[in-house]
């Protein structure tokens, strides 16, 4: 067994050693400065670069989650849902937090997306980025599948898939909305900030594989946007887009569009443009479909725009309806002003009846083209229609002081004058609401917006009851009748401009009218872009589609008929004028 | 009776032991054991495993302890013999894993031949200048850098520069306590530094990506940077005070790597903060303080040099890991001394460590 010496106290060593204390003492020193180096890189790092350095780490390891809000409904003034958001998962990932994928695993992940694992690996190649979107908008139920694969860094998110129940029938009013759930077009667009509501977020804490530990900080709830309720009626809707279908399909036309306006509200019930397409799945849609050619589009009006222009005459005092004007063809300057069928003499009745221009270009010249312009730009032309609809048009009315005669006498029968149909139909409820012009909404109103007077009552009246007698035999708007209601509405026939000159072959079927006659609800004007199917006239391609939208209208909304319903409509025989 | 048994016992167990060494490794003990739960998402497996693998070392230290330093000396030069011979093999035949070539298969386990050398080459240089004692000459310090330079060479090779810096570290304190002149010293300093370019050049490219990053981590924050800008910031984010135990952010989130062995300190600073820093590298400065003592006590020439060399190695050690940890070492892979989780190099520390409390006794 050892014996182990007793521990002594200090003994100094032998001479020999003595000389290397100063190195003990030497390290002792050198290892203290560079401690003393250490800590102050510590304060340096926990107290001068403190702040920093947090925020640094929160940057790595928080993450605001976006909690998408419900974007609101769009109904029919009914209360018809029209556009649905369904709540639809979208998977994501962050291949910078992600180690490589097993084989098995992302094969499964393939699977369940519908796509390659070459498509899916090459989405998660770039290890740089925080967020790819690996597929949008899935169903909730194949995204529980996903996230049950268990892959780090791979997550579901909430979004909204927008859904139109109607289809084609609704795209030009309700427009749609982008991948990114922002409208794009018509009321999604024109009411963005109500339908969006806002985001609402979440904080949570992600480790370095991301997965999410825990959710921190306040939850902030998303506000759903709100109900949106259009002025649209659905069935009517419905009912203009199949007349306006068949009657431009019937008649080998380029286009066309309807607009049905509350005779008293000036609230939009139906507005419809054909071509269309399906806002639920806009592949292969065309600018051509696209195009809300009622809103968007504008074109001389034609003789649709006699009954207005007459009326000032009749306002100014120039005339009356019972003045008789001679209405042989005439010039002014070198221009020759003519009928398609002549006539020797007419009165205000029978200058609508056979939409005479000499009629009507006699009777615009009594006006000062001062007082001319300003009841045009009262009636909205060349101004925007304010309805809120995206990319309305002003149309194009000249100031009067740059006129010439022969410009005047045109514009009284729609030439030199560019309008919307929408102007037109909303110029129209001067004729349904007493000489007071009605704004146009494209959403319901609560109580009716106040009109704007353009008219005295009793002009506007006349004019009413003239328009209503231009449906009687004899009159233009012969193909506008319904059997069982009175109808008022004046045909039209534009040619059109191709470069700088009016061509004989391509036209425009026009026809805006009012029923019932004497106690109107609805204005319907009807457009019809080149006919080719041999009629062209407003009167026979028009006038049928005014007459179907409104009869069935009509009848949707109960609306009591004037008319004996045995009076049947008027022989398939009688003549439809020509008026030009 | 018993009593008086046990108290004998208890006295034959402590009496090899330094009360001051294991006070301060008690304590520092303590604050690993604290911080390993931590890092390791406060499972017991690896506490399990550090407790068996510090018990085994304090065996290991306590027989060194007991034993005479001169005994323990003639254990230098078959030991440096065997390590050398050992990494010749690794040179020939070793394991290559991520580039390097560092381990050497023995058919039922792996042993990495430079992790003996931290011991082996300062007892072999201590040993080698306690038998010329009486009549050292400027060539036995050659030889003794030559028995330095061998394997630091081929550890180098490997390569592993963080242990071959370590190595040759020791080896250059057992040097410097013999009484290396401060002129060769300064002159090798000036050599070094003129030949920094040269260095630079034979660098490998990861080492010098390493030296690169420290500079500016931020160049490659997903790649090189990634570790060093993970630990800086949760030792920044740690504050004066820290986030608490169990509480660091960065550590529970997965965002620091290799967080219960090399980067553990990172998890300490941001738990504890500065406060914590301070006491941690003040239980280091003690354990310095108190093997300096002993170096300075030391009875006899072998017994200085490797009490000297110990002690430095165990500071070297600690200022290398928190250095780069915190961002202003390069990383190489040392672990924090007795804190750090890992068998091996526990063994080792308490190896030092025995070796210290053997030659504290004033024992020949």
């Amino acid at each position: 067994m050892k014996v182990y010496q007793p521990a002594k106290r200090f003994v100094p060593p032998p001479p020999a050693l003595r000389m290397s204390t100063g190195r003990v003492r030497f390290m002792l020193a050198a290892m203290g400065l560079l401690f003393a180096g250490l800590i102050g890189r510590a304060i340096y790092l926990q107290v001068a670069q403190q702040d920093f350095l947090v925020n640094q780490g929160d940057a790595r390891f928080r993450r605001s989650l976006v909690l998408e809000a419900n974007r609101g409904l769009i109904t029919d003034r009914n209360g018809e849902p029209l556009a649905i958001s369904t709540p639809v998962q979208t998977i994501w990932a962050s291949p910078a937090d992600m180690e490589p994928v097993p084989p098995a695993k992302l094969r499964e992940l393939a699977r369940l997306l519908e796509m390659s694992p070459e498509e899916v690996d090459s989405k998660l190649s770039d290890h740089k980025r925080e967020f790819v979107y690996l597929k949008r908008q899935i169903s909730p139920e194949l995204a529980t599948q996903v996230m049950a694969l268990g892959i780090p860094g791979i997550a579901k998110q909430q979004e909204f898939r927008r859904f139109y129940p109607a289809g084609d029938i609704f795209a030009h009013i309700i427009g749609f909305t982008g991948v990114d759930g922002k409208g794009q077009e018509g009321a999604e667009l024109a009411r963005e900030k109500m339908l969006a509501g806002s985001n609402g977020r979440r904080v949570v804490v992600k480790d370095r594989r991301g997965h999410i530990i825990e959710d921190v900080g306040p939850v902030e709830p998303p506000r759903d946007g709100q109900t949106l309720m259009l002025a649209v009626d659905q069935r009517i809707q419905y009912l203009a887009s199949r007349e306006l279908k068949s009657a431009v399909e019937s008649n080998k036309a380029k286009a066309g569009s309807v607009v049905v306006l509350d005779a008293h509200s000036g609230e939009l019930l139906a507005l419809a443009n054909y071509p269309t397409y399906n806002p639920n799945n806009r592949q292969g849609v065309t600018t051509e479909m696209m195009r809300n050619r009622a809103v968007i589009d504008t074109f001389e009006p034609g003789s649709t725009m006699k009954p207005l222009s007459i009326s000032v005459a009749l306002e100014e005092g120039k005339a009356n309806v019972h003045t008789v004007l001679d209405t042989h063809p005439y010039m002014i300057g070198p221009a020759r002003i003519h009928d398609v069928t002549d006539s020797d003499r007419l009165d205000i009745e029978g200058i609508i009846k056979k939409s005479s221009n000499v009629g009507a270009s006699k009777l615009a010249l009594m006006v000062s083209p001062h007082d001319f312009w300003s009841y045009y730009d009262s009636l909205g032309f060349g101004r925007s229609p304010d309805t809120g609809f995206p990319g309305e048009a002003s149309g194009r009315l000249r100031d009067w002081k740059t006129w010439r005669p022969i410009e005047q006498a045109t514009m009284s029968f729609g030439y030199g004058v560019s309008v919307s149909l929408l102007q037109m139909a909303r110029a129209y409820t001067i004729f349904t609401n007493h000489g007071e012009m009605m704004p146009v909404s494209l959403y319901r109103t609560g109580s009716p917006l106040p009109g704007k007077r353009v008219l005295p009552a009793n002009v506007a009246d006349e004019m009413r009851d003239v328009l209503i007698a231009n449906s009687e035999p004899g009159g233009g708007a012969v193909g506008g009748r319904i059997l069982g209601y009175s109808i008022g509405g004046k045909s039209g026939t534009a040619r059109k401009l191709v470069g700088n000159s009016y061509v004989a072959d391509k036209h425009r079927a026009l026809f805006i009218g009012f029923a019932p006659g004497k106690a109107p609800k609805m204005i319907v004007a009807v457009m019809i872009d080149e006919p080719t199917a041999g009629k062209y006239y407003g009167g026979a391609v028009a006038a049928p589609v005014f007459a179907n939208v409104a009869g069935g209208a009509l009848r949707i909304l109960n609306v009591q008929p004037d008319q004996p319903y045995n009076n049947t409509l008027l022989p398939a025989t009688t003549p439809i004028p020509a008026d030009f | 009776m018993k009593s008086q048994i046990l108290k004998r016992l208890w006295a034959k167990l402590i009496e090899p032991l330094d009360g001051w060494l294991m006070l301060f490794l008690g304590l520092i003990f303590m604050l690993s054991l604290l911080v390993l739960y931590s890092a390791s998402n406060q499972s017991f497996d690896k506490i399990d495993n550090k407790l068996v693998y510090t018990m085994l070392s304090l065996t290991i230290m306590w027989l060194i302890a007991r034993s005479r330093p001169q005994m323990i000396m003639h254990f230098g030069p078959p030991l440096y013999l065997v390590g050398l011979l050992l990494l010749v093999a690794v040179h020939f035949k070793g394991i290559t894993v991520n580039g390097s070539t560092r381990w050497l298969s023995l058919g039922f386990t792996r042993i990495q031949p430079s992790e003996i050398m931290k011991i082996a080459l300062p007892m072999m240089i201590a040993w080698y200048f306690q038998k010329h004692e009486a009549s050292l000459r400027w060539w036995h310090f050659l030889v003794a850098i030559a028995l330095m330079l061998l394997p630091v060479g081929l550890i180098l090779k490997q390569p592993d520069l963080g242990t071959a810096t370590l190595i040759m570290a020791a080896g250059f304190f057992v040097l410097f306590f013999a009484g290396l002149s401060w002129r060769v010293i300064v002159g090798g300093l000036a050599v070094f530094a003129a030949s920094l370019p040269v260095i630079w050049h034979v660098m490998h490219d990861y080492q010098k990506k390493r030296i690169l990053t420290l500079i500016d981590p931020m160049s490659d924050p997903l790649g090189a940077g990634y570790h060093i800008i993970q630990s800086m910031i949760a030792i920044g984010s740690g504050g004066p005070i820290g986030k608490g135990w169990l509480n660091g952010t960065q550590t529970h989130l997965d965002y620091i790597p290799e967080r219960t062995t090399d980067f553990i300190f990172a998890v300490f600073s941001e738990e504890f903060g500065m406060i914590g820093n301070l006491i941690l590298v003040g239980l280091y400065l003690l354990i310095i303080s108190r093997g300096l003592m002993i170096t300075a006590r030391a009875q006899t020439l072998y017994g200085r040099l490797m009490a000297g060399s110990i002690t430095l190695s165990f500071f070297f050690y600690a200022f290398v890991n928190m250095g780069m940890v915190s961002g202003i070492l390069p990383v190489v892979g040392v672990p924090l001394p007795f804190v750090s989780y890992g068998g091996t190099a526990t063994v080792t520390l308490f190896i030092g460590t025995g070796m210290l409390m053997s030659i504290g006794k004033l024992r020949k």
